[in-house]
């Protein structure tokens, strides 16, 4: 165990290069030099100290680690901050990825350098404190906020349409959060208290227990996006500069994902069970229909962002299977989803930032004058596709196992998603990099630089690593899982037996 | 060793994917050839070791996916079956390598294809050397991979694309009745390692267990789920469309992967699951049925096709077949014993007919060739060896194991045993009218390719010739040498505790003791072919016209290959594309964003649009509005004050 706070070091770390890029000056060009210098290192330091986190996790350990207490705003809310092994690897995630989104960013922004960066460190903070904040209170600061620099990183970095878009991904997401509140207010008002682990332990009404679940729901399902709350995601994707997309998918999708973990689970067992098949229900419309849907798309990222909503929707499917194989899969795929697709945003984004178009009929052919490139996009749509050995179908395959225990036509329809999967993803390669090189414009395309390497072979690496040998990430989650499905089971048992006694 | 033999292939075709420009060409073939051929050495050691030793070996690596009691681990299992498959695949592979030095010479991609080679043949080794159904999945899906890189090697043709497509696809239909099966296995079994389960299996007999809604028999349940599985990866009637298809690809590719090893990967995984199908009749009836129809139906075509590699493709189809109703019947190690000569005489026919391709400019269409003989004699020799073989002539390797597959079915002495054995009849006479037609259309006759082309055709270099000596002296041998140790009176001492055959289960000794017709109809069966297609393309070259002429409508439906493409097409691609359109424009579109956040929006903006009217900015209209409001409030006061 380390004995600093290194949670809440690691958290504000980027709040302190934000601020160091606020004193940089001088002139435009020079200050966009080390703006950028700065940011990078800042999330590369950040990601160096989270490591520490990782290497001192206690595998054996259920309950939380790091925990740090402090007195807040007094009435039983406190800053209290934790991690188990359901949220590490999202820390992780995160700050893994930031430095890849400040390197891809690095001449892809051109304009207002300085508060690119910012509004991205600041974005870091916002992310990591979800995962580790073990106050309601607190998580609901950090979760809300974190949408004000992304609704800023779409609205004035964006595509032409970034207006529309930004606002109907504000709106969405804020239509959740009320509800959210209110259900957090409401148990506050219960309870006394906002403290999580007090919270978890807490045994709520089995009928308030409804209310409240859908209430956390509507905020973490367009979090998620599951179906029919998704169409914030494509818009949302296809204005969002290439980083910002990455965050999206890689990290804010999961807030939802993590949500459930989190809240509404252990919080709300009877509802969750109770609205299992619901979700069961939406996931596989979400996988069957917006596969159907990422086949006919014309925009690539439209496509992809599409693709992100059928894979969210076998997370959804592993989480409320209850079973050790289902959750665990769902939390691998999430991590996964994280890094796959956001490498394929980024995939996007190297040839958006030559041709300026992110229109799939514009391209083809890239393979002859891109052959780097083009193996880097077969890796990782053959890992959108879930093939064995890449991370997808570690996460995908668990999460099939986990629903085939618990519903057969679950597991059924969401396996039709893995023929879907394997058709928009490969029609979608071979329209941009096979065929003849007919365009003009792509004849003078140059192949990836050594930045744009140094972006890819991480992910690379990391995307077979999980399929390979996962074992080191799921052996960190398997102590918190075994313990939430045990209390989930002590609770439900709990529950039946007050209801016999009844009878 | 056994190590050696796997991981050899992964090593070339990395090394050569990293540093393809260091080593160069020549440098990436050596590396690549030079491996798979130290693991074709050795696999041939391994065979002596564990098949003749009657000593399986098996290696575990590390874990691969633990979770709960899920846990997988990557191992090696090396017993007879495997070391069966193990020498086929790497001894084809190998000679397929040494042949692509020769064939792809003019090629701009040499290391790019040695290295998908090497990749191929990993994968495919970690298919037969798998110890749960997990790995062999994940071999399963990676032969899939290589297959549909190789396919699509030439991605400057549409065609090629589409068909490398195709062929994932399709194959990723049959994966997720795999996937399924491998689901339902956990389920029952707790466990996904092939010791456990297989243990397990007598114990679930006659138990059944929901499965979509209905109680279903467990092991039939889980048989055709893994058939369906076998089904996409050896194209079985339904799922074969991809097949023929995947002759895009160059044609040491289609020696390699869609003749000699991966289709035959299905034929493989159920004598491997011999130990859950023995116990389930109907799903081995099931198999029978399919394969004894895929055998006859693809025969049917192959008649009348006239690109060269696609009659051989449907020929391919066709031989898997007979594979699969051997399954079917319980007569596993003659299934195997088929899948190990067939990969001799058609990878031979397949290399053969890459030699011709080679000799005359690419051109693949038999109605522009003819007359070939007399120029590449080493290839036509080559080519008969292989067509002897294929149309089972006595002494040559498909004469023992065709034969054999025909008579076990006779044996079985089931109703789809004797529809088995009729199709196999059936096919076994188109077989030898194709195979000799392709070769009379070929070599024989007048030339009817250009001048120019003639004058071009020449015989292949020593790099290809090589490997089409090796597979030929395969495609002589293999079935006499092999007969007995496979099939014979002692086969179990050969297989083991590989393959699992049931007390009850008389096949392997039955077949021997069929009558003396059915052991000679085959025979009589590929003269009447060949007979048949000599009058037609030697003697009397007007009669195939003619016949395409008076029965047009069946040969359009033999030519366009019984419309199965089109079918599918009608029934789920543009489907497919037409319920994504709606879901896209109406369901997201109109409904989802139309009463969402652009119609809320809109109410928003109507209604503000509405109230900022009142505020005209004339005097006379605030006064006026207010007047009304004035006298509306002074009535209503004095109403209700006056009730």
């Amino acid at each position: 165990m380390l004995d600093w706070n290194i949670l809440s070091f690691v958290t504000f770390l980027p709040l302190v290069g934000a601020l160091l890029i606020l004193l940089t000056g001088g002139k435009e060009e020079v200050a966009a030099r080390n703006v950028r210098q700065v940011a990078l290192w800042t999330t590369l330091i950040t990601f160096a100290v989270s490591l520490l986190i990782w290497i001192n996790f206690d595998t054996s350990e259920a309950g939380f680690q790091f925990v740090e207490k402090a007195d807040w705003l007094g009435g039983g809310i406190n800053y209290h901050m934790g991690i188990d092994g359901i949220s590490m690897l999202f820390i992780i995630l995160t700050t893994f990825l930031m430095p890849i989104c400040i390197l891809a960013s690095w001449e892809s922004i051109g304009t207002r350098v300085r508060e690119y960066m910012i509004a991205f460190l600041i974005m870091e903070t916002l992310m990591i404190g979800v995962f580790c904040a073990l106050d309601m209170v607190l998580f609901y600061l950090f979760f809300e906020a974190g949408l004000i620099p992304m609704f800023l990183i779409i609205g004035i970095w964006g595509g032409g349409n970034r207006v529309y878009a930004s606002f109907k991904f504000f709106l969405y997401t804020l239509v959740g959060s009320v509800l959210m509140l209110a259900a957090m207010i409401t148990m506050y008002v219960i309870v006394g208290t906002t403290d999580i682990p007090t919270l978890m332990a807490y045994n709520f009404g089995v009928d308030l227990q409804f209310w409240l679940w859908l209430a956390f729901f509507a905020s973490f399902a367009v979090k998620v996006p599951m179906w029919p709350v998704h169409t914030w995601l494509p818009d949302a994707h296809v204005q969002a500069p290439t980083a910002g997309s990455v965050i999206l998918a890689g990290v804010l999708l999961k807030m939802g994902g993590y949500g459930f973990l989190r809240f509404s689970i252990p919080m709300f067992p009877d509802a969750s069970q109770y609205f299992a098949p619901m979700v069961f229900g939406l996931s596989v419309v979400a996988i069957i229909y917006t596969s159907l849907v990422a086949l006919v798309q014309k925009d690539m990222k439209k496509l992809i962002a599409y693709s992100s909503v059928a894979h969210m929707g076998f997370i959804t499917i592993g989480i409320f299977t209850f079973t050790q194989q289902g959750l665990e899969g769902g939390i691998l795929q999430m991590i996964s989803h994280g890094i796959v697709s956001g490498a394929l945003f980024l995939c996007v984004g190297v040839i958006y930032d030559r041709i300026h178009t992110r229109e799939i009929a514009r391209y083809g052919g890239l393979v002859h004058r891109m052959p780097r490139y083009a193996v880097i996009f077969m890796i990782f749509t053959m890992a959108t596709v879930g093939l064995p050995g890449t991370s997808g179908f570690v996460g995908e395959f668990l999460i099939l196992v986990g629903a085939y225990q618990v519903s057969t036509w679950t597991a059924f329809l969401a396996t039709t998603g893995v023929i879907l999967g394997a058709a928009y993803s490969l029609y979608l390669y071979r329209r941009v990099v096979f065929g003849e090189l007919v365009k003009e414009d792509l004849k003078s395309i140059v192949d990836v630089n050594k930045r744009e390497m140094a972006i890819f072979i991480p992910l690379i690496a990391v995307a077979m690593w999980i399929g390979i040998y996962p074992d080191p990430f799921l052996d960190v989650m398997h102590a918190s899982v075994t313990n939430l499905m045990e209390q989930h089971q002590l609770a439900l048992d709990a529950t039946n037996s007050t209801l016999h006694a009844t009878k | 060793m056994y190590v050696l033999i796997v991981f050899l292939p992964l090593f070339a075709a990395l090394t050569v994917g990293l540093t393809a420009s260091k080593l160069g060409d020549r440098g990436s073939q050596i590396l690549t050839s030079g491996a798979v051929s130290l693991s074709a050495i050795l696999s041939w050691v391994a065979l002596y070791q564990v098949a003749f030793g009657q000593d399986p070996q098996s290696v575990e690596l590390f874990t691969w996916i633990k979770s709960g009691s899920f846990d997988v681990s990557w191992a090696l299992r090396i017993d007879s079956l495997t070391a069966v498959m193990l020498v086929v695949v790497n001894t084809v592979s190998a000679l397929v390598h040494i042949y692509s030095i020769g064939y792809m010479a003019h090629d701009d991609h040499k290391p790019r294809f040695m290295a998908y080679l090497s990749l191929f043949t990993f994968a495919m080794l970690m298919l037969v050397t798998s110890d749960n159904f997990l790995q062999m999945y994940f071999g399963w899906e990676g032969v899939g991979l290589a297959s549909y890189l190789l396919i699509g090697f030439w991605y400057k043709k549409p065609t090629a694309n589409a068909a490398a497509i195709k062929a994932f696809v399709v194959n990723r239909v049959g994966d997720f009745g795999f996937a399924l099966g491998i689901m339902a296995i956990y389920m029952v079994f707790g466990s996904v390692s092939f010791d456990v389960v297989f243990a397990g299996v007598s114990a679930q007999v006659g138990n059944t267990f929901e499965f979509l809604g209905y109680e279903l028999d467990i092991i039939t349940t889980i048989s055709l789920l893994l058939f369906l599985g076998a089904m996409g990866k050896s194209a079985q009637l339904g799922l074969h469309t991809w097949l023929p298809d995947a002759m895009e690809g160059p044609t040491p590719v289609s020696a390699l992967i869609h003749a000699a090893t991966m289709v035959t990967a299905g034929v493989f995984m159920l004598a491997r699951c011999s130990p859950i199908f023995e116990y389930s009749p109907t799903a081995l009836a099931v198999v029978a049925a399919v394969g004894a129809s895929t055998a006859l139906f693809a025969a049917t075509v192959g008649l009348v096709q006239n690109d060269i590699k696609r009659v051989i493709a449907y020929s391919t189809c066709s031989q898997l077949g007979y594979m699969f109703f051997a399954i079917g019947v319980g007569a596993y190690p003659v299934a195997i014993f088929h899948l190990f000569t067939h990969a001799f005489f058609k990878a031979l026919l397949f290399l053969g007919s890459g030699a011709v391709i080679h000799a005359v400019s690419d051109e693949q269409d038999m109605r522009k060739m003819g007359g070939l003989a007399k120029h590449i004699k080493i290839t036509y020799a080559m080519m008969i060896i292989g067509t002897l073989a294929l149309t089972g002539v006595p002494f040559f390797s498909g004469y023992f194991s065709k034969d054999a597959v025909i008579e076990a079915a006779y044996a079985a002495g089931t109703g789809v045993g004797d529809y088995a054995f009729w199709c196999g009849i059936g096919a076994a006479v188109l077989t030898a009218f194709y195979s000799w037609r392709l070769i009379f259309m070929t070599f024989h006759g007048k030339p009817r390719a250009t001048k120019e082309v003639m004058s071009h055709v020449h015989e292949s270099p020593f790099v290809m010739l090589f490997p089409l000596y090796v597979l030929a002296a395969g495609a002589i041998f293999a079935g006499f040498v092999f007969y007995e140790p496979m099939v014979g009176h002692n086969y179990k001492e050969f297989w083991g505790d590989s393959i699992l055959i049931l007390d009850r289960n008389i096949v392997m000794e039955g077949f021997h003791d069929v009558p003396a017709w059915v052991k000679y109809l085959p025979i009589v069966a590929g003269v009447l072919g060949l007979l048949v297609s000599f009058n037609m393309y030697i003697r009397r070259t007007d009669i195939p016209v003619q016949l395409a002429k008076t029965h047009s409508a069946l040969y359009q439906f033999l030519l366009n290959k019984w419309y199965f493409d089109e079918l599918y097409n009608f029934l789920f691609i543009q489907p497919s594309k037409w319920i994504g359109h709606q879901l896209w424009n109406i369901g997201d579109g109109k409904i989802i964003d139309g009463l969402g956040p652009d119609g809320v929006s809109a109410r928003v903006i109507g209604l503000a649009k509405r109230a900022s009217m009142l505020q005209s900015g004339y005097l006379y209209h605030y006064a006026f509005a207010m007047l009304i409001g004035v006298a509306a409030f002074v009535s209503f006061f004095f109403l209700s004050s006056g009730s």
